[in-house]
């Protein structure tokens, strides 16, 4: 499925704003990512494996909250980061 | 615990000089030659991220970490091995354990601290995190794993103490220290969680905070009220500590088993309240303190808007104040813990850098003082580089 990088994030995948991961879930996307794109899933995602406080991901244009959420091949992913400060 | 008979007397560097800057918005280095009178600032290094350390391997003096976030992103380190001008991202950066389901784990905040490890010990780093967290990297700083028991100890956890009880942007483990003489000799400091040292190489962990005093009302003997904002121990004499806390300036020699309260001898309108603590590289009885406003409601600026940093030359019994150079009149400056240091030569060079982007050199011993660099963004942590002995 598409997935959408943010500008703070493409220095991982070499500036691309939109990459290919597969995966039945949310969480099994970001492995994915982060296989292919190593660090990545770190910066967005905490080691307790809840979205960082200035992240916000959408699927489909809806709002998700943890990383169980499933997701299908033709699911678009955005990944957003939110305000944060000057 | 193991160790060497004899310290060997750090002979004078002599090499060329370079400051590694950790600011609000980048990285940068400073470098000098041999004489330190000029400096050279290079472009910024990861702008726009917070970088709060930067710091060289002293046992290769090519590896440099540097510890990093943004406003978005989670917290990582960068490293270099050919002095800044390439970086990598480390594989795994500090993170707290998984917390069993059910229960609310802890996150890494931010990077603080960077320590070099025993020079016996050549690939092995120290990290101090906000919130507290001691983590260490035994490849080089590539991947990084908790270290000892502390950041999952009911009784070190209680005595972290909440967000609330820490600095404003987040409560920090800082000042890992290791001994000269023995690489299981280790120290750190909390702010706000007191200071601690092993003597097995991190088996285990014992507070010492005699003789500290904690915000008045509080009880001393409760660890969690201790703020050590900067704690340094002597190269030539590491039976010797010295300490900027936030209710003063201490020494410990480890033969007295308690800290004493040198900042007493600070004249009364200027006090002993500040952040940096910086020692002389081969005289153990010559530190320098770089005071702010702790009256009231903390303003933590320069006293009266004159910057000065006090000298004390015989462990902090007399104090003499040095600000030739310094603005006389209207300069409110910030100078936080990492943000002052010492280089190595002689007369040892110091350096400071200011919360509104500015940074000032002496090359004699703090008699003097030129600023080196303005306009940076706001500075956080400054560390030498001796590129040469």
């Amino acid at each position: 499925m598409n997935v959408s990088i943010p500008t703070p994030l493409r220095s991982y995948t070499a500036g691309q704003g939109e990459v290919q991961a597969d995966g039945t879930s949310l969480e099994e996307v970001l492995v994915t990512l982060d296989r292919h794109y190593p660090g990545i899933r770190f910066r967005i995602i905490t080691e307790q494996d809840t979205i960082r406080t200035h992240i916000r991901i959408f699927v489909n244009g809806e709002q998700v909250q943890h990383l169980a959420v499933p997701v299908r091949p033709d699911d678009h992913i955005h990944i957003v980061c939110a305000l944060s400060g000057g | 615990m193991a160790r060497s008979a004899t310290i060997n007397p750090l002979r004078p560097a002599t090499g060329p000089v370079a400051l590694l800057i950790g600011t609000r918005k980048g990285a940068f280095i400073l470098r000098s030659d041999r004489t330190r009178r000029n400096w050279t600032l290079s472009a910024p290094m990861f702008l726009g991220h917070i970088v709060h350390h930067v710091v060289l391997d002293p046992r290769d003096r090519r590896t440099i970490l540097m510890a990093a976030s943004t406003g978005h992103l989670g917290p990582t380190i960068f490293r270099s091995t050919d002095l800044g001008k390439t970086w990598k991202e480390a594989k795994t950066p500090p993170a707290f354990q998984k917390a069993p389901e059910g229960q609310e784990g802890r996150v890494v905040n931010h990077v603080f601290w960077l320590t070099p490890g025993h020079p016996s010990e050549p690939n092995v780093w120290y990290a101090g995190t906000s919130p507290q967290g001691l983590f260490r990297s035994v490849d080089g700083g590539i991947t990084w794993e908790p270290f000892s028991y502390i950041n999952d100890d009911p009784q070190y956890r209680e005595w972290m103490g909440s967000v609330q009880d820490g600095t404003p942007d987040g409560p920090k483990l800082h000042s890992i220290i290791v001994d000269p003489r023995d690489p299981g000799h280790l120290y750190f400091a909390m702010s706000g969680g007191g200071v601690h040292e092993s003597v097995d190489g991190g088996r285990t962990w014992t507070p010492i905070v005699q003789g500290l005093e904690v915000v008045e009302g509080f009880d001393a003997s409760t660890i969690t009220f201790h703020d050590p904002h900067c704690v340094r121990l002597c190269a030539t004499n590491p039976d010797r500590l010295y300490q900027q806390n936030h209710c003063g300036i201490y020494r410990l020699d480890r033969s007295e088993g308690r800290w004493i309260r040198i900042g007493n001898n600070m004249p009364k309108k200027i006090g002993d309240i500040g952040f940096p603590m910086v020692l002389h590289p081969r005289d153990a009885d010559t530190a320098w303190v770089f005071p702010m406003d702790g009256s009231t409601v903390w303003p933590r600026v320069s006293p009266g808007g004159k910057p000065a940093a006090y000298i004390t030359r015989n462990g902090g019994k007399t104090w003499t104040r040095q600000d030739k150079g310094f603005p006389r009149v209207n300069a409110w400056w910030t100078v936080k813990r990492q943000a002052m240091t010492a280089d190595a030569h002689e007369p040892v060079g110091l350096y400071l850098g200011t919360t509104s982007g500015e940074i000032w050199a002496s090359r004699t011993g703090g008699s003097g003082w030129t600023c080196v660099a303005r306009h940076l963004p706001e500075i956080y942590s400054i560390e030498v580089a001796e590129l040469g002995r």
